[in-house]
């Protein structure tokens, strides 16, 4: 075989880092549009602008937006702050206490509707009804019957990921062939080894899947409950609000780069617990990692 | 491959898996229509036999195959492992057990396991062995059967080819008495099937097993078989039962032999006759 050189960047690392740069760089300029589009030189777009209804110093959407330098320089200004840190602890431990709560109950309770008629027919109706109301529509009712504001947080970023993981594991059991359980049991298993042996590695993909995606909707469940619970913070401020408490501060407060930074920091956050939740579930699948 | 003659070890002979079926019908009942599979279906097959089960798709061999290997019921009539009842009229269904094996067509090796850990399931399950003692059994029977080096991979990343021939190592690993074949080879080209027939011979000799095949292909089941029965199209019953004089071991040699031609005439045919009934009543394929 001719040896393979491998250059120490590969091509998919530049684009990533190019396209990342290039946005970067569009926003910096839109943002900057105060600043230029007054000049002589820019006067045709200007009366563009203003042909299509705009008349304002700047450009439409991306000109009020804070540049990515300004951001920069307000990240710089929280970075050191207790209270910014304290705001992703607080977030992280709701997605991971709401995350983990959803697989302990959810992965169970699939395999049941999977496994047994009976289980399927009284579960499966109600969890049918009560799966298209939003999380968020649960967050009244969750703060009225928990006792303390965290635990409803909590319990409204566990419904984000329960309906997901409990769905792929029904049908990642259900799609598990026939064939393997013709062999299994023709070679003596019995119904605990069918279901250990068979149904749960013949479901653990569907499992890394439904998590994945549950991952996802819980970062977007647990910063909009904060947004609309208060954060859940006693002691006011941005400290114990969670991300989501510390966007809708920022914009209280009209530090408008304090929000890009809060945005961002979710976009981190999530991407963190994302890849975290793919390696775990290609560890746990190895016979997927195939050639 | 070719190893078989010149050896000229001992072959095993078998003394169980003698399987006798007296007048099974099949009738499956979806929704009220009727429809025949199997129709007064009797068979006799040695212990030891390999028997090979030929004609078109969708005629009902399979159908018998499950009604042996305990995954359907019959109808009526009965199927009787070494004297002993797998399934009549008071029992229509069979216990699935580790005394019959099914390969399957597509293949049924458990992708999240290892092809060790495959060959090894069954003796771990029946609790015949300890898993360490049956990894070493599977060791040394994969050996056997030219599968050094792939124990650790799983199924999906070694050929269709080896990955039949692991599932046929995991099969004997259970001793069954009986080895059931639903068209195994059916999705290989037929340059992997040549090397395959040969291959089940070979491990054919070394543990005589009763073999119960599925298949359409008239040249393969003359080249192993010692009992080729060749079934009416649905319903499904034996048209012509022949018993081929080739003695065993065969090898390839045996393809462009006289008596291998003869015997192909005289059973052509009785098959394409089935396969041109089976083609006007457009049986679906599978």
């Amino acid at each position: 075989m001719i040896p393979v050189r491998k250059s120490l960047i590969s091509t998919a690392v530049c684009r990533g880092i190019f396209s990342i740069l290039l946005f970067l760089l569009l926003w910096e300029f839109g943002s900057r549009s105060r600043h230029w589009l007054v000049l002589d030189e820019f006067e045709w777009l200007r009366h563009l602008l203003a042909m299509a209804g705009w008349e304002k110093k700047y450009l439409p959407w991306i000109g009020p937006i804070p540049a990515p330098s300004e951001v920069l320089k307000a990240w710089g200004g929280v970075i050191g702050d207790i209270g910014y840190w304290h705001s992703w602890y607080k977030s992280f431990s709701r997605v991971i206490g709401g995350f983990i709560a959803a697989m302990i109950i959810g992965i169970p309770f699939g395999l049941l509707l999977a496994v047994s008629r009976t289980a399927f027919g009284i579960g499966f109706p109600v969890f049918e009804v009560l799966r298209p109301i939003p999380p968020l529509a649960w967050v009244p009712a969750s703060i009225i019957f928990w006792p303390t504001q965290e635990m409803s947080i909590v319990f409204v970023t566990f419904l984000g990921a329960f309906y997901t993981i409990v769905i792929n594991v029904v049908g990642g059991a259900r799609s598990i062939d026939l064939r393997y359980f013709q062999a299994a049991q023709s070679m003596g298993s019995s119904s605990w080894d069918i279901f250990r042996r068979i149904i749960l590695p013949g479901t653990l993909p569907s499992i890394a899947v439904g998590s994945a995606v549950g991952m996802g909707i819980t970062w977007e469940v647990v910063v909009a409950a904060e947004m609309i619970s208060g954060g859940g913070s006693q002691v006011g401020g941005t400290s114990g609000g969670g991300l989501g408490f510390f966007i809708w501060n920022s914009y209280v407060g009209g530090s408008y780069e304090q929000i890009v930074v809060g945005m961002i920091s979710i976009g981190i956050a999530g991407f963190i617990s994302s890849e975290l939740l793919r390696t775990l579930g290609k560890y746990s699948t190895p016979w997927l990692r195939l050639r | 491959m070719s190893t078989i003659l010149q050896q000229a070890a001992p072959m095993a002979t078998a003394t169980r898996g003698a399987i006798r079926i007296e007048d099974v019908v099949k009738i499956y009942d979806p929704e009220g229509a009727a429809v025949m599979a199997v129709d007064h279906c009797s068979l006799d097959i040695k212990a030891g036999e390999i028997c090979m089960i030929v004609g078109p798709s969708g005629c009902g061999k399979t159908t018998l195959l499950n009604a042996i290997a305990g995954f359907h019921d019959i109808t009526s009539g009965r199927i009787l492992l070494d004297g002993e009842l797998l399934c009549g009229d008071e029992k229509p269904k069979a216990e699935p057990g580790s005394d019959r094996i099914v390969v399957f067509q597509n293949g049924a090796l458990f992708p999240w396991k290892t092809n060790l850990d495959n060959v090894a399931f069954g003796p771990i399950m029946q609790g015949r062995l300890k898993p360490a003692e049956a990894r070493e059994k599977a060791l040394s029977m994969m050996a056997d059967a030219g599968l050094s080096g792939v124990e650790s991979n799983y199924p999906g990343e070694i050929s269709s080819g080896m990955r039949r021939r692991v599932e046929i190592v995991r099969a004997l690993m259970n001793e069954p008495k009986v080895l059931l074949l639903d068209e195994p080879y059916r999705a290989l080209d037929s340059l992997t099937k040549s090397v395959m027939h040969e291959a089940l011979l070979e491990i054919y000799y070394k543990n005589k097993v009763t073999i119960f095949f599925i298949t359409h292909d008239l040249e393969e089941a003359i080249f192993l078989g010692h009992k080729v029965a060749i079934m009416t199209t649905r319903p499904c019953k034996p048209k012509k039962i022949l018993e081929v004089d080739i003695p065993h071991p065969r090898d390839y040699s045996v393809l462009t032999s006289r008596r291998f031609r003869e015997l192909i005439e005289e059973t052509n045919e009785a098959v394409h006759e089935e396969a041109l009934k089976a083609f006007a009543a457009g049986e679906k394929e599978g």
